[in-house]
């Protein structure tokens, strides 16, 4: 039973809630008619402490193509967060005016915080470099209907291991389907946290490797994941400057990987996959996207209760 | 040879970390006890070479959790007329709150003041605790 229920880590849902979720949004791409007035009377708050496009977007559009309505900032600085409120306070009166909340913080936890003091349902929007549950949703979403199977693969995962949310989530999430092995390509100093690496991988006994060289793994692949190098998840900028072009995907590197693998992107993307890519059939990142909006309508249709 | 007679009525905490007995005894503020209270040194022990002990003749209520925190290979004595009534082996605490802060400056917890801060026991032999917020290692 999904209704009433907060998002905040992709583990929260079982296997088969994350089927029942792919198979509503399925349904509603192949008959969005159906589906556009189910959440009428409904209104979505879109906390955004920190800056988001797409996210936010694809929040609000999923909420307006289920016939609900949108309240909320996209900067906190204009509103009662700038003057010290905590997040609990916050959460507790909008939970007084809407009936789902998606939130988006810069620090880890605070959408955990947040459900813990919450009446309505809390979707984890992405926290600082943590979780980002309903990318890892998208993800699973664009793998299930363009691979046709969320098992048996050898994903690689590429660029900001340590403080790419996503990339945390996805490796979470993809842990729990059969025969899955990771490749995890990405600088020293942005190597995947300890954490992932003994209490998901270690522990589950699922196979990585490390590596730092993407022509040299990419042919193995089946999935590609490319990440952004986010300058705001640095403490200094030369650090930042350093790094940022270590990872990039172009024509040349992409002639070395299978015919059928996909290259994922969480997106906005700066220069990590070269622009030539993105005429080749395997380049599925705006696809990617779609499958966001889709994916996020079938959410909150199942915490909501209307479908 | 020092020589410290045995207790009657209380407890005996054994198998402290030799070097960590002066934390467990002033944590326990047994310097201002008005029952009598030993802290032995450096004795010999079969299973580390050194440990210390600490006596203490009166009935107190100890914080378990918070024992196996500060020293987990502790072993507690509940002694009544002058016999081992219970002998408790301590470990690491699944879960502590509001014991250790998290030191990620990325976290909730670093902001929000008035939020519990709790660790969850990831692995007992090497004492790692993670964050519950943020999912941070701290090691004890």
């Amino acid at each position: 039973m999904l209704k009433g229920r907060s998002l905040i880590d992709p583990m929260d849902l079982s296997i088969e809630e994350l089927d029942e979720i792919f198979k509503l949004a399925d349904n509603i791409m192949e008959k969005p008619k159906d589906y556009e007035k189910i959440a009428f009377g409904k209104i979505l708050a879109t906390l955004f402490y920190e800056p988001s496009t797409r996210t936010r977007f694809s929040f609000e559009t999923a909420m307006l193509r289920l016939g609900g309505q949108v309240v909320g900032f996209s900067e906190p600085n204009s509103t009662s967060v700038s003057k010290g409120e905590t997040v609990a306070d916050t959460i507790r009166v909008v939970g007084c005016y809407a009936d789902i909340v998606a939130m988006r913080h810069p620090k880890e936890g605070a959408p955990k915080i947040a459900a813990m003091y919450s009446e309505v349902p809390i979707i984890n929007a992405g926290d600082g470099g943590h979780q980002h549950p309903t990318q890892t949703l998208t993800d699973l979403l664009t793998i299930k209907n363009i691979k046709g199977k969320l098992t048996d693969s050898t994903i690689g995962i590429c660029g900001d291991l340590k403080f790419g949310r996503t990339v945390h989530s996805l490796i979470k999430a993809l842990s729990r389907y059969k025969n899955n092995k990771f490749i995890l390509i990405s600088p020293n100093e942005l190597k995947i946290p300890d954490y992932i690496k003994k209490e998901i991988l270690q522990k589950n006994n699922i196979e990585f490797v490390e590596a730092h060289k993407l022509e040299k793994v990419i042919g193995d692949l089946d999935i590609l994941y490319m990440t952004r190098v986010q300058k705001e998840r640095f403490f200094n900028e030369e650090d930042y400057i350093r790094l940022k072009d270590s990872y990039i995907l172009d024509k040349e590197k992409l002639e070395l990987a299978k015919k059928d693998m996909i290259i994922l992107h969480p997106l906005p993307r700066v220069n990590e996959i070269a622009y030539e890519v993105d005429d080749d059939p395997r380049a599925c990142y705006f696809k990617q996207a779609k499958f966001g909006m889709f994916v996020r309508m079938a959410l909150m249709a199942k915490l909501l209760g209307v479908a | 040879m020092i020589t410290i007679n045995s207790i009657i009525n209380g407890i005996v905490i054994d198998h402290i970390q030799a070097g960590h007995g002066i934390k467990i005894y002033n944590y326990l503020n047994l310097e201002d006890a008005d029952f009598p209270t030993a802290l032995i040194m450096n004795v010999s022990s079969t299973k580390n070479k050194k440990k210390d002990i600490i006596k203490i003749e009166n009935d107190i209520d100890l914080d378990f959790k918070m024992l196996g925190l500060l020293d987990h290979n502790i072993t507690v004595n509940i002694i009544e007329n002058e016999i081992i009534k219970e002998k408790i082996k301590l470990s690491l605490p699944k879960k502590v709150e509001n014991v250790l802060k998290c030191k990620n400056p990325r976290c909730i917890t670093s902001v929000e003041k008035y939020v519990t801060h709790v660790f969850n026991l990831v692995d007992e032999e090497k004492g790692e605790y993670r964050c519950e917020y943020c999912d941070e290692i701290v090691t004890i």
